[in-house]
């Protein structure tokens, strides 16, 4: 679905290639600054980088920015919404790249990220569990064929970083894909296809979670001693 | 509720288009004056209603809608209820242009429009220096520019003021600046409306945008809006929309900051949807504020912008009152 091929950013992120096949989840993770909001922000289209994108076989820089955001979405980590919006408007901003209405996108995006309870209230008389999906609910309105999530479950309770999750593997499942930066190694284990583990920049490590996840990757890239054990239900991985 | 709002909006200014054209020292039949007038009859009736009471009802309509319009697609840009079109620097560019006219006498031959055609220079000539020295930055930068060059036209406001030829030129020129729409023909409307039309039509033009930039501007560029073009649009047309009401009409203070407040919550917040009811309630009240004037015992005539500043002060205080309680 999305082929990269060494993407640069000058003092930033430099000469990251991955792939990524429909159906599939792709966790990237790595330290704080080690370019995982770069990287998600340069397929997104808001920044400008060097290098090969390959999207559904189109170069991804011959498409015009409507039609890059109507295939490929971002639920940026900050948002905060300027005005007392409701939260039909902001799920029906999401389909501002189509430059349309379309009820069935938007009641079906409203069901996906469960936000059906909060319709008619105010965006800004939520709580931030609740501000998440909706956010979560703009972005799944636009149908993109990518949709790219940077730490989405950051500072989520238990509770809605397994339902925020549980709706990305979801919308994963529907022959689209998912890439999202997430902290949790835990949870990227459960619920990804593929990691993408960065450091500096650069890629340290990238496959699957048992070979990405390991306790000499880990250490390395984190600093300090990581204890990983992949086969217990749910995945552990913890500092020493 | 939210879509019937500007037809409500609009008939509320049919409404006050209607009284204003009926109020004035003398009673005169509007109708009948008005056909007489269209019918080319040289009637008393006609001369009020359609030489007089029509110019000075149109050009308050429209430097109301002007400001209304600005003042709701600048905070809609910033994200900032409190930003005033006067920011772009080109109300200051165009209250400059229009004082020299008074002190040098510039274009004699435009007769009573030369103000206003010196104020639309003045403006333009602001807006290039702001643009030009924002360059390429974000919208924060050109409302500094904006700001910046808005100091540098006071300053030399100031200056004119102060070497005023005579207390003539001078009082002229400070009673120009309070700003009125009275003693104006229909020539003063033809040098605002395509500056009005301009403005008017790039702001719309990018109101997916103003809605876009609800929730920052990485949302927006990641929804496929161009938004440093689309940003610069917005300034450009906000600018020519105040630049050529200020030029025409002179200074109507709180218009643009009061009227997008008071109709936001009608059009549950929504920065697109904010622009027309604006420019219509922004057009309603300049025109109601105009006929208070109008109401006034003739012999100290107060003048508009003094008006609209003093109804419009009080609201702001109690604005900022009320959004300071929300976030204590």
């Amino acid at each position: 679905m999305i082929s990269v091929q060494h993407l640069h950013i000058a003092q930033r992120i430099a000469d990251i290639s991955f792939s990524l096949d429909a159906g599939e989840m792709l966790g990237v993770i790595g330290p704080n600054g080690s370019g995982k909001s770069t990287l998600l922000q340069s397929l997104a289209g808001i920044l400008e980088y060097q290098g090969n994108v390959n999207f559904d076989g189109h170069d991804i820089e011959s498409m015009t920015p409507r039609h890059r955001a109507q295939r490929i979405g971002l639920l940026p980590q900050s948002c905060e919404s300027a005005w007392s919006l409701s939260v039909e408007d902001i799920v029906a901003l999401g389909r501002l790249p189509w430059g349309d209405q379309d009820p069935d996108a938007i009641h079906c995006a409203i069901d996906q990220a469960g936000v059906r309870e909060l319709l008619g209230r105010k965006v800004d008389r939520l709580s931030g569990g609740e501000r998440a999906r909706v956010w979560l609910a703009r972005v799944l309105a636009g149908q993109p064929r990518l949709l790219l999530a940077d730490e989405p479950i950051a500072s989520l309770d238990l509770y809605y970083q397994r339902s925020v999750m549980e709706v990305l593997r979801q919308y994963a499942k529907a022959e689209k894909g998912v890439i999202l930066a997430i902290h949790d190694l835990s949870l990227a284990a459960r619920y990804c296809d593929q990691l993408c583990l960065m450091h500096h920049g650069k890629v340290h490590a990238w496959g699957s979670p048992e070979t990405v996840l390991t306790e000499a990757n880990l250490s390395a890239v984190f600093n300090v001693p990581v204890h990983v054990d992949l086969n217990s239900v749910p995945p552990i991985i913890a500092s020493k | 509720m939210a879509k019937l709002i500007t037809p409500l909006f609009l008939l509320l200014l049919c409404a006050v288009v209607v009284v204003s054209l009926a109020t004035g020292s003398s009673a005169v039949p509007v109708l009948s004056g008005l056909l007489d007038w269209f019918g080319g009859v040289d009637s008393a009736a006609a001369i009020i209603i359609g030489e007089i009471r029509l110019p000075r009802t149109l050009l308050a309509i429209a430097v109301g809608a002007a400001l209304g319009m600005s003042g709701a697609a600048l905070q809609g840009l910033l994200r900032n209820p409190l930003a005033d079109p006067s920011l772009t620097g080109a109300s200051q560019g165009a209250a400059l242009g229009a004082a020299t006219v008074f002190y040098f006498g510039l274009f004699s031959g435009a007769g009573a429009a030369a103000p206003a055609l010196a104020g639309l220079i003045g403006a333009g000539l602001a807006l290039l220096l702001m643009l030009g020295l924002a360059g390429s930055s974000r919208p924060s930068m050109v409302i500094m520019a904006g700001l910046a060059i808005s100091t540098l036209t006071g300053a030399a406001l100031a200056t004119v003021l102060n070497f005023a030829p005579n207390p003539f030129a001078m009082q002229e020129l400070v009673f120009w600046l309070l700003g009125s729409v009275s003693e104006r023909g229909l020539d003063h409307l033809t040098l605002l409306l395509p500056a009005l039309l301009l403005g008017g039509g790039l702001i719309w033009s990018q109101r997916q945008l103003l809605f876009g930039l609800s929730l920052g501007e990485q949302v927006a560029e990641s929804m496929g809006l161009t938004y440093r073009r689309g940003s610069r649009l917005i300034v450009l047309g906000a600018a020519l929309l105040v630049g050529a009401s200020v030029a025409v009409a002179g200074s109507i203070g709180f218009v643009g900051l009061v009227v997008p407040h008071l109709v936001r919550p009608l059009v549950q917040h929504r920065p697109d949807r904010l622009l027309l009811p604006s420019a219509l309630a922004g057009a309603s009240l300049v025109c109601l504020a105009d006929i208070c004037v109008r109401l006034l015992p003739p012999n100290r005539e107060i003048k508009l912008g003094v008006l609209t500043a003093l109804i419009g002060a009080p609201l702001f205080i109690w604005l900022i009152w009320k959004d300071r309680k929300r976030w204590l």
